[in-house]
């Protein structure tokens, strides 16, 4: 059993999530709820895939602290992400920015979804025609049939009811 | 003698497995009826045999026996007698074992399954006995949960405080059973691609054997997420963690081959589609085990980890995949789909469901592994929330607005037209309650109140279509009555499993948003607001527990009218061995809500002490757990139908004896 992982995850969870310590809070409500949103997106490095939101790990303060700082000093959402994806490299982001080294990323499953309608389309195509609806003949005549059997027993008309036999 | 009584039975069910696989695959291919018993024979004396194995084990961990290394490292005498036997698969070997006999058990079920025809059967039972072979295989050799020690200590380390908890201790044994659940479907594929056939008949016999690993499932997942939600203290319920994805991504396969295994038995279509599914659900579980017991990725609940057996793990999944895959390439295209549906048909509606699911299921295994894909680049990087909830939303949003219309269509032609004019009804109480959600609600979130409005719409759709089938309001009372009586059990799980996926969709939408927290520094004495409610901290004081020793915290949460609500009384918990502290939640139940109260380290300030004190107010979280729990539910009742037991005795036929000499 790995030590370090288990001390990781208990001094996770015996520091509560300082973030939410009314000693560090900006003093601006909007800025502080912006603050809160980037501390959600940015992961504590050293933690087990927490957020700095959640950890209390010395980095996670000082990650806080920095971005903190920087919400104050009026700095863009885009511009805070940026600046620490310069700093500490794209793994820090839980949310991959829109750039083409994450194409497969962020394309990747609306193109199996569009993968999978292609091969349905494709499917119907080389089926050709769906069945031929009844004709009004055979529309009536299937009618009169299950008025017919409605009449008969119970049992029997229950089983051949629409609906009732199929799931 | 106990331990060595076990390990001589895994070593028994590793032989006893080696026989199922070879006098299956023998006899079939000798047509020899006599072999393939044999092999029936050995997949059960192996379930007994892995049984003994697990029961000694268990028994090593309720006697406290520290000469056998796996009970010395996560037991300890001064636990609770029911976290003593959960501490038998709390660890990396312990939780094999259950792994291994999950997979015996569902080989034996199996091997007793009177309707299937005989060589689909004996291939079946062959690759379970495969399956067997290499899962005890690497239990026994490498992964041995019955290792004795050399110089046995006097005491144990004891269980991760973490894990003594009833809800995670129940959480193994249903979340195995859903993984491992999915080998049998995964061994039916492979024997029906064997076999060459796979078409109605064999659809039906997938059927209950998804259903039942998808019910199992579904209960261990919500359970998983229920003890993160109160153990954890972060008052959220589902991170996107590598682990909880791992058991997300074979759930949703499930999901995907439980529909389409319904188009495949009532019209013949997609067969091949549904094979390969059954394959790929497995495949999922087992890269779930991997994932989550190697410790390739950093997860916030890993445990039992171990990378060098990691390796082993992935040569195991690897073969078996490999294989399996090799199998459907070459035999797949092979079968014949000549059914021809329209595009508006109850078959394209299940086939939307099953293209998006495959697409969210691709996007949980690509944001999972992409920390892996990036390295193999020399590149750092990851993906969190806040990329799922983005790529996910969208997806499932299509299938929600699709899903009531597939059970109103009918198969190979549906009407749309008179499908939208059922279902007018239930869009306008979708669209109300958006409207009215988005006007009485603050602060304003237009996005959730759709989000509630898609769960609403659900529910009504579903509702719509079982009204459908009672003709209510078309037909007299009576004979509304009377149908409700013989409507098929199927059709109640379909309804009640939608109505689940429903609520909790409401519950996740509206929680999200309107989730409040707040903390404070309290001192005896001080309160809080949270929300409506006022949270006034009464006292701490040091209560011992079973083997642990509580600073508990007395709070009177009151309402907005100063009616005391509950008493919370959130603590944190110093465990004699090993010091470790964990925090215990408090929470308030009110309808739908919770009040949900954690309280930190002390801290001092001048002769005073103060303590950090959160409140969370979780808006209808209920419906989380309680919409999971009814679509198993729902699954269960799917699965009681008669239909499927009668089918079962209908296509008996008598095991041929002997075949050959009749030849």
């Amino acid at each position: 059993m790995n030590v370090g992982r288990w001390a990781a995850i208990f001094g996770a969870v015996l520091c509560l999530a300082a973030a939410a310590d009314p000693a560090d809070r900006l003093a601006d409500p909007a800025q502080e709820a912006r603050a809160r949103s980037l501390f959600r997106e940015t992961r504590c490095l050293v933690c087990q895939g927490e957020s700095v939101d959640d950890s209390d790990a010395p980095l996670a303060a000082d990650l806080r602290r920095v971005i903190r700082q920087h919400v104050a000093s009026g700095a863009s959402d885009g511009q805070v992400r940026a600046f620490l994806a310069a700093r500490y490299g794209d793994f820090v982001l839980f949310r991959p920015r829109l750039i083409w080294k994450n194409a497969i990323l962020w394309s990747g499953p609306f193109l199996v979804a569009l993968v999978g309608l292609g091969l349905l389309i494709s499917r119907q195509r080389s089926r050709g025609p769906a069945p031929a609806e009844l004709s009004p003949e055979e529309e009536a005549r299937l009618t009169a049939l299950s008025q017919r059997s409605d009449t008969l027993a119970p049992e029997l008309s229950s089983k051949n009811a629409p609906g009732l036999t199929e799931t | 003698m106990t331990a060595e009584l076990g390990s001589f039975a895994l070593v028994l069910a590793f032989s006893l497995s080696l026989a199922q696989a070879g006098l299956s695959f023998a006899g079939r291919s000798r047509r020899d009826a006599t072999l393939t018993g044999c092999g029936e024979g050995a997949a059960l004396a192996a379930f007994v045999a892995i049984a003994v194995g697990f029961a000694c084990l268990i028994w090593a961990f309720v006697t406290s026996d520290f000469s056998v290394v796996n009970v010395t490292a996560n037991s300890h005498t001064e636990k609770p007698l029911i976290y003593k036997i959960a501490g038998a698969w709390g660890s990396h070997e312990g939780s094999m074992l259950l792994w291994c006999f999950m997979l015996t058990a569902y080989g034996a079920a199996l091997a007793m399954a009177r309707s299937l025809p005989w060589g689909l059967k004996a291939a079946t039972v062959g690759v379970q006995g495969c399956l067997g072979v290499l899962f005890i295989g690497y239990m026994v050799f490498a992964s041995n949960p019955l290792l004795r020690l050399a110089s046995p200590p006097v005491e144990g380390h004891s269980l991760n405080p973490l894990l003594q908890d009833p809800a995670l201790a129940a959480h193994p044994p249903f979340l195995y059973a859903g993984y491992v659940g999915l080998s049998v479907v995964f061994s039916l594929a492979v024997g029906a691609l064997i076999e060459g056939r796979v078409d109605s008949a064999w659809a039906r016999w997938v059927r209950p054997w998804t259903l039942a690993a998808w019910s199992f499932l579904t209960v261990g997942i919500t359970l998983g997420s229920f003890w993160a939600y109160y153990e954890l203290g972060w008052g959220g319920w589902w991170f996107w963690d590598p682990v909880e994805n791992a058991s997300l991504m074979p759930w949703l396969m499930a999901t995907a081959l439980l529909h389409s295994s319904i188009v495949t038995e009532k019209r013949g279509a997609l067969a091949s589609w549904t094979a390969f599914l059954a394959i790929g659900a497995f495949t999922l579980s087992m890269l779930g085990a991997f994932l989550v017991r190697s410790g390739v990725l950093t997860s916030v609940h890993a445990f039992a980890v171990d990378p060098k057996r990691g390796i082993l793990l992935l040569a195991v999944l690897g073969l078996t995949s490999g294989s399996a895959f090799a199998l459907f390439a070459w035999r797949a295209p092979l079968l014949k789909d000549t059914s021809v549906f329209a595009p508006i048909s109850r078959e394209s509606a299940l086939v939307i469901n099953n293209i998006i699911l495959a697409a969210v299921t691709s996007t949980v295994l690509v944001g999972t592994v992409w920390p892996l894909i990036l390295e193999a680049f020399g590149r750092q990087g990851g993906v969190g929330a806040p990329y799922y909830n983005l790529v996910v939303g969208p997806l499932m949003a299509v299938a929600f607005i699709v899903l009531p219309a597939g059970p109103l269509l009918a198969w190979k032609r549906g009407d749309a037209r008179g499908a939208l004019q059922r279902l007018t009804t239930a869009a306008a109480v979708a669209v109300a309650a958006a409207l009215l959600l988005y006007a009485l609600s603050s602060p304003k979130k237009a996005m959730a109140a759709v989000g509630v409005a898609f769960g609403v719409w659900l529910i009504a759709g579903a509702l719509t279509e079982v009204m459908g089938r009672l003709r209510i309001a078309r037909a007299p009372l009576a004979e509304s009555a009377r149908r409700l009586g013989v409507l098929p059990r199927g059709a109640w799980g379909m309804t009640l499993a939608h109505i689940g996926l429903g609520l909790f969709v409401m519950g996740a939408a509206y929680e999200s948003a309107w989730r409040i927290e707040s903390a404070q520094v309290l001192a005896a004495g001080d309160s809080m607001g949270l929300g409506a409610y006022h949270l006034r901290l009464d006292q701490v004081a040091v209560v011992p527990g079973a083997n642990y020793d509580a600073q508990q915290a007395e709070i009177t949460v009151t309402d907005a009218s100063g009616r005391v609500m509950c008493m919370a009384r959130p603590a944190r918990r110093t465990y004699d061995v090993g010091g470790e502290t964990t925090s215990k939640v408090a929470l308030c139940l009110r309808g739908l809500d919770d009040v949900y109260v954690v309280i930190g380290e002390r801290r001092t300030a001048g002769s005073q002490s103060t303590w950090l004190v959160r409140g969370f107010l979780n808006p209808w979280i209920r419906l989380l757990f309680l919409g999971p729990l009814l679509m198993a539910i729902g699954g269960a009742l799917s699965l009681s139908d008669r239909r499927l037991r009668i089918a079962v005795g209908r296509s008996r036929a008598p095991a041929p004896t002997r075949l050959a000499a009749a030849e």
